[in-house]
């Protein structure tokens, strides 16, 4: 086990390693902690109960990548450094992410959108990886199933609701429907770590993404929008204005005392 | 509902028999309508504290300081969600629905424990909370583990359980704080000026003013009295402030040898009914927030309901 690790890893730099660990980490950080914003506010106790479950799998899931990006860097950057001590410009996450949770209908579609995304790639990198972050993807792999069926069951109850939770739905898978595409676009960092096994091919993700989110959408009775604009460039560090907010929320405290430890 | 039947003479004495003796009251079992009435009060007050309870820490997560307190604060969070879900369940084995309870709240005839209207200012307001907050609701309802309803007390089993560690937990935030940075230790210290008094008030009215003691004693609903409970928690709380190196805000504190207890000076009782009566700092807001989430829900939860029903009209067409 040890020595097939050491060899998958000497076929990915250790760069390209440390990146693709921010991104699923940043993007797991970014949507965890919006996911964290319902505490108190769902429609019922029990969704409550259940979104804050969720966004604590992601944000568990984002210290897992992040210690090891940080270990991998050697720098001396722990988990809370690379969360904490990042301008924008610095996440990795994807565009998806960042997005509001609107109302309900929007966020339940959101986390439809990223965990089937997250659960295709993951289970990809568990089959075809070796070594932590492999081990990483597996542990995640279960949680995000659990999401992609609530979320799931959810979209389909309020598509197929009332008039007003159709219409929500509708108007949330329009908001959102741009930002999915670009959870497939592979730049050369993700093209040598396929090419190393480390990451599944992007487009088996897509199918498998296409595969399961369009049969939710028709049980959902809801139309899959028309892909024309098409943003990205979080995973490279280009985000949406709304990042540094959400970002100047989180890191508030932390970075009033930056030697202060909590 | 048993309950809700009027019983004889000996039937009350037969109950107050059975409770004196220790003996356990469950659901099926005959009870007078008062000591009903007591319990819905008592548990529905309690679960709708707890779900109220979710705003002021609630208020931090966003911002916690590091992902490993971001995880804790979530988890805690939730456990109060649940903590309130067990208690409205106990509340309905006496014949009330959880709708009607939480419709209490919303309109605002039911009450919750005063200290959640008091704001969270500070970072070092969660690790007070978990150490005062949570410490005094364990000294309040460890005995309610043993009380004489049996729901009521299996629900608190649990849930004191999860009270201790979240205790355990807002202790070590604050003592994280005072071995801090000098600016983390007075925010330590604020948070304990601000929490203090309201959290000795907790308890209760002096023993003398309460009204509903004296039967919810002989019930075994309340085992000791809240002069009892407060003085246990103010013990309990003098040394683990000596153990963080912070001050109890009370000039007048003093250890009475003569009855080996601490005794704290004159506790503002004016302060404590202008809360319960609705003009503490954050009464207004708390309700309001309880008030918005219920209706931005409401879509949510018709939609559930209009395809539960569709669901069920399609199963029965292909059973037919």
């Amino acid at each position: 086990m040890a020595a097939a690790a050491e060899q998958a890893r000497s076929k990915a730099d250790d760069a390209d390693l440390f990146e693709v660990a921010l991104r699923l980490g940043d993007s797991a950080l970014i949507l965890g902690q919006q996911l964290s914003g319902w505490t108190s506010h769902g429609p019922t106790v029990e969704l409550d109960i259940a979104l804050q479950n969720h966004a604590l799998d992601l944000i568990g899931q984002a210290r897992l990548f992040l210690d090891y990006a940080g270990r991998l860097e050697g720098k001396g950057r722990d988990e809370d450094k690379l969360a904490y001590f990042r301008q924008a410009g610095e996440f990795r996450n994807c565009l998806l992410a960042e997005q509001p949770n609107g109302d309900f209908a929007q966020t339940m579609l959101r986390q439809l959108f990223y965990a089937t995304y997250a659960r295709a790639l993951y289970a990809g990198m568990e089959a075809e990886g070796e070594g932590e972050l492999a081990e990483i993807a597996a542990k995640a792999e279960r949680e995000m199933a659990y999401h992609v069926r609530h979320a799931g069951e959810w979209v389909v109850r309020l598509g197929d609701g009332t008039k007003e939770s159709h219409k929500r739905c509708q108007t949330g898978l329009a908001a959102l429907w741009p930002y999915v595409h670009e959870l497939f676009m592979a730049d050369e960092i993700d093209q040598r770590l396929i090419a190393a096994g480390i990451l599944p091919a992007f487009e088996d993700v897509k199918v498998e993404w296409m595969t399961s989110v369009s049969s939710v959408l028709e049980r959902a009775t809801l139309a899959i929008p028309e892909d024309d604009w098409m943003p990205s460039g979080g995973r490279q560090g280009q985000h949406t204005e709304r990042l540094s907010y959400i970002l100047g929320e989180m890191q508030s405290i932390a970075r009033s005392d930056p030697e202060a430890k909590w | 509902m048993q309950s809700m039947e009027a019983g004889s003479q000996g039937d009350l004495d037969a109950f107050d028999r059975h409770v004196g003796a220790d003996g356990k009251v469950e659901p099926q079992d005959w009870m007078p309508a008062a000591y009903a009435k007591t319990l819905v009060r008592q548990i529905s007050q309690h679960a709708h504290s707890e779900i109220i309870g979710m705003q002021p820490e609630g208020n931090w997560i966003s911002r916690a300081p590091s992902l490993r307190r971001k995880v804790i604060l979530m988890a805690k969070v939730q456990d109060e969600a649940g903590h309130g879900l067990y208690l409205y369940s106990a509340a309905e084995t006496l014949g009330v629905s959880r709708d009607e309870l939480e419709q209490q709240l919303l309109d605002g005839t039911a009450k919750y424990s005063s200290i959640f209207n008091y704001p969270t200012l500070t970072w070092a307001d969660v690790g007070a909370i978990g150490w005062l907050v949570d410490g005094a609701a364990i000294v309040n309802q460890i005995p309610i583990c043993r009380c004489s309803y049996g729901p009521y007390a299996r629900a608190m089993v649990r849930i004191c359980k999860e009270e201790s560690f979240h205790q355990r937990q807002g202790f070590e935030l604050m003592m994280a704080l005072s071995k801090g940075t000098d600016a983390q230790k007075r925010m330590a210290q604020d948070a304990l000026n601000r929490w203090w008094w309201p959290s000795v008030m907790m308890f209760g009215p002096p023993d003398g003013e309460s009204v509903h003691s004296m039967q919810n004693m002989a019930w075994r609903i309340k085992l000791f009295s809240n002069d009892e409970l407060r003085q246990k928690f103010i013990d309990m709380t003098v040394k683990q402030a000596e153990a963080l190196g912070l001050t109890i805000p009370d000039p007048d504190l003093r250890f009475d040898e003569a009855s080996g207890h601490w005794q704290v000076g004159e506790i503002d009782w004016d302060e404590f009914w202008s809360v319960v009566k609705g003009h503490g700092p954050c009464n207004r807001q708390r309700l309001a927030h309880r008030r918005d989430a219920h209706e931005a829900g409401a879509w949510v939860r018709e939609a559930a309901v209009a395809f539960a029903a569709k669901e069920r009209a399609r199963s029965a067409r292909k059973a037919a």
